[in-house]
């Protein structure tokens, strides 16, 4: 059991925490996962490590809120606890003898791409960052973006607010300045990550992409997160979850992807019910 | 005067019918009376020749003769000095290879039923502990602290013996129960969770300290340990890593390993509408492999509703290498087995095999046909066996041309797994050998690295409950007289 220290709705449908777990906020580092079961009868959940106090002992998760498993933990509050919490899972991101990067986020991935763009800052390497969402009320991060990135574009796709248009268009403008840089992040969903690669190809510059495929186990047990890269079978939770974004199948994973998604319906719709009900009772009650 | 019956006492068994639709336990056990006509059975040969038959060397002969005599706890007794999981093994062994294939009854007729009376002794020994509040002793502690990866056979065994020496052992799982893979991978049906849970709580009692959701490795390093205290490490992680067969199809949707689709059902309990793990159910399903897991998994996409279950392996009948007893009842069931064939490739709906880097129109059909890219045939090449190979068995051989598709809607692989990777990629000073296993002395099971020990699956790659039990209870022995040493 592991308890709620924080929490935080960063917009209607992500939220942050930050739970208490000694062992593994003094082990995680940026890019690494862990997975945790909201409850006894709960599904093992993968989620990316968006930060960590040592000290404090506490490890911030961000989640998005897509299906009843996040729709169970966002009920819970500061104080209360989950049931279990294993990590850090995955390989760190390799950021070593890095001097320039471009970091590129999307949507919830910018929860991943942050301590990313964070532990280069750390280590004095220069960090472009360019992040894309759909719209202003969906923006989270930037604040924190900010603070470790020497120059920093908010993109989105209606232009509520920053730029408008995708990602995508921005790197490459930025490419086109300049190719001098040792790497590109990509972290968001399987498609912005599939044409953030097709855009950096012509310039040659390397791109790391952190994928987050259905899982169980997280220990290489399962199988269930395999992906194809370089036309070889990869396990992302013990190969990855960082992976080289020139040799990773997209579409082969986009595909996996969709594996669940009658079930996870079903799963939300009865959520949702739940919820209602008791909402309800709360309305009789009072 | 011993009972001349030919055939074993027969095991009190469900109705197929009814038990294919339910995760309740298949066989029921014997009964005192079953269980003492079978015991007659055993003629008490001088020279044992089931005992060599044994992988831990359990005094059978001295077991069953306690049970003639009715006395059930003395009979535990006997099997719990070489067996740390006796009610495990007698549902798990396969023991038509080991003990019973020995059995001097068997040459003319059935051998002595050895599997089911040591099922009966551990259930009996159970029930009455439970009856009389009998309690193990707590052994006397001597404060040196042994740290076991992995709460599987081989590392409950390995805590189990060593909690009995005296010593402080913590064993660390990666997931949120224990019992590996007696608790994500064998199915309810076949071995009760809660028989998993009595010998946890058994080592409990002992003393043990179970930590679940601690990965070793990351969570903690080897290395780590030793600065935490600990004076010995075992590790016995276990063969999860599943394989497939890297052939075309393998990647589409409704293609599972069977880990996966055992984990959900058994792990997360899927297979209950409170759980909020999915499963997919498959209302035709091909099961790739002849073993043990294969069966499982077979078994259970029965129970989960599937109308038609395939079982698709590459020898013929004989070959098989599950236990006979869960061919027999997966038959029983309605699995159907597809002997001699081999898949060559999967299918899925929009005909292709690969839609890999086509246009927009694949996007449009994506749209229309919500099965797209979803499996929908296995297609299989038949098989003739040729040479038996240096091992004896028979090397199949695909026929050309033979190729033909069978309809299905999932695919589950059981054609093996391989040692789980995270220790040997984590820890400095451990060997490998090129199938990935932890490299042991001869006949020992230690590392190349001093006080890092190992045993399992993880050593031998994928085999039986029962010999990285005799692994984990050996190393145990060979930490004592190390640590005694020092």
């Amino acid at each position: 059991m592991n308890r709620i220290v924080k929490k935080e709705i960063l917009n209607s449908t992500v939220t942050s925490m930050e739970i208490l777990a000694p062992a593994v906020a003094k082990k995680a580092r940026a890019g690494q996962f862990v997975i945790l079961r909201v409850d006894e009868m709960g599904e093992r959940i993968p989620l990316t490590v968006a930060g960590c106090d040592r000290e404090a002992g506490t490890v911030r998760i961000i989640f998005q809120i897509v299906g009843a498993s996040t729709m169970l933990l966002n009920t819970k509050v500061p104080g209360e606890f989950i049931e279990d919490f294993v990590g850090p899972l995955g390989k760190p991101t390799c950021t070593r003898g890095m001097r320039r990067v471009l970091v590129v986020g999307g949507g919830v991935g910018c929860a991943i791409a942050l301590p990313i763009a964070e532990e280069l800052y750390r280590q004095g390497c220069t960090v472009d960052t360019v992040v894309g969402f759909r719209r202003a009320e969906l923006v989270i991060l930037k604040k924190e973006f900010e603070t470790v990135s020497s120059s920093f574009t908010l993109m989105t796709d209606d232009g509520s607010t920053g730029r408008k248009g995708l990602v995508t268009e921005r790197v490459r403008e930025i490419l086109e300045e300049s190719k001098n840089y040792d790497c590109v992040f990509a972290i968001g969903p399987l498609v912005m990550m599939k044409f953030v690669v097709s855009t950096v190809k012509p310039f040659g510059v390397p791109v790391t992409v952190s994928m987050n495929p259905i899982m169980i186990d997280g220990t290489g047990m399962c199988g269930c997160c395999r992906l194809t890269v370089g036309g070889e079978l990869k396990f992302a939770c013990v190969d990855g979850p960082d992976f080289d974004g020139y040799l990773v199948d997209f579409d082969e994973a986009i595909s996996r992807s969709e594996q669940y998604l009658c079930e996870e319906a079903r799963a939300r719709e009865k959520e949702r019910a739940r919820e209602e009900t008791c909402n309800l009772l709360k309305m009789e009650v009072h | 005067m011993p009972n001349m019956q030919a055939k074993k006492t027969p095991m009190p068994t469900r109705d197929p019918l009814e038990r294919a639709h339910d995760f309740e336990e298949v066989t029921v056990g014997y009964t005192d009376k079953m269980a003492l006509s079978e015991a007659e059975r055993c003629l008490n040969c001088k020279n044992r020749p089931c005992v060599s038959g044994c992988p831990v060397g359990i005094s059978i002969p001295e077991f069953i003769a306690k049970v003639r005599e009715g006395d059930v706890q003395a009979a535990y007794r006997i099997i719990a000095r070489s067996s740390s999981l006796p009610a495990v093994c007698g549902r798990v062994c396969p023991q038509e290879t080991q003990c019973e294939k020995n059995c001097v009854r068997g040459v003319r007729g059935e051998p002595v039923a050895i599997g089911r009376l040591e099922r009966y002794v551990a259930d009996r020994h159970s029930e009455l502990s439970g009856e009389q509040g009998e309690q193990e002793k707590k052994p006397e502690v001597n404060g040196r602290r042994v740290a076991v990866v992995g709460s599987g056979p081989a590392g409950l065994a390995c805590a189990g013996e060593l909690a009995k020496r005296g010593y402080d052992v913590t064993v660390y799982e990666a997931l949120h129960v224990p019992g590996g893979v007696l608790s994500y991978g064998i199915p309810e049906f076949r071995l009760p969770k809660r028989i998993v849970q009595d010998e946890v709580e058994q080592l409990k009692s002992l003393g043990v300290n179970i930590q679940t959701n601690t990965v070793i490795g990351r969570t903690f390093t080897v290395d780590e340990l030793f600065e935490m205290g600990f004076e010995a490490v075992f590790i016995g992680s276990g063969a999860g890593l599943p394989r497939f067969m890297g052939i075309p199809g393998e990647q589409f949707k409704g293609v599972f390993s069977a880990n996966e689709f055992l984990t959900r059902v058994n792990l997360m309990k899927a297979y209950l509408e409170s759980s909020a793990t999915p499963i997919a159910k498959g209302k035709k399903v091909a099961v790739v492999g002849g073993g043990n897991v294969a069966m499982d998994a077979a078994r259970t996409a029965l129970r989960l509703g599937a109308q038609k279950v395939y079982i698709i392996y590459r020898r013929g009948m004989e070959e098989l290498p599950a236990r006979k007893e869960e061919v027999e009842h997966a038959m029983e069931e309605g699995v159907e087995f597809r002997l001699l064939q081999n898949p060559v490739e999967i299918l899925c709906h929009c005909g292709q095999p690969d839609q890999r880097g086509q246009s927009e129109r694949t996007e449009r059909l994506k749209e229309r046909d919500s099965r797209n890219g979803w499996v929908r045939a296995i297609r299989c090449v038949r098989m003739e066996l040729g040479e038996p190979d240096e091992q004896g068995r028979r090397k199949p051989a695909a026929i050309p041309g033979s190729e033909f598709d069978t309809e299905v809607d999932t695919v589950i692989m059981a054609i093996g797994t391989s040692p789980n990777p995270l220790i040997a990629q984590t820890t400095t000073g451990l060997e490998t050998n090129r199938r990935g296993c932890i490299v042991v002395r001869e006949h020992t099971a230690q590392t190349v690295r001093n006080s890092v020990y190992a045993g399992g699956d993880a050593v031998t790659g994928a085999a039986t409950v029962i010999l990285a039990m005799g692994a984990g209870k050996k190393a145990a022995e060979e930490i004592d007289r190390e640590l005694k040493k020092k």
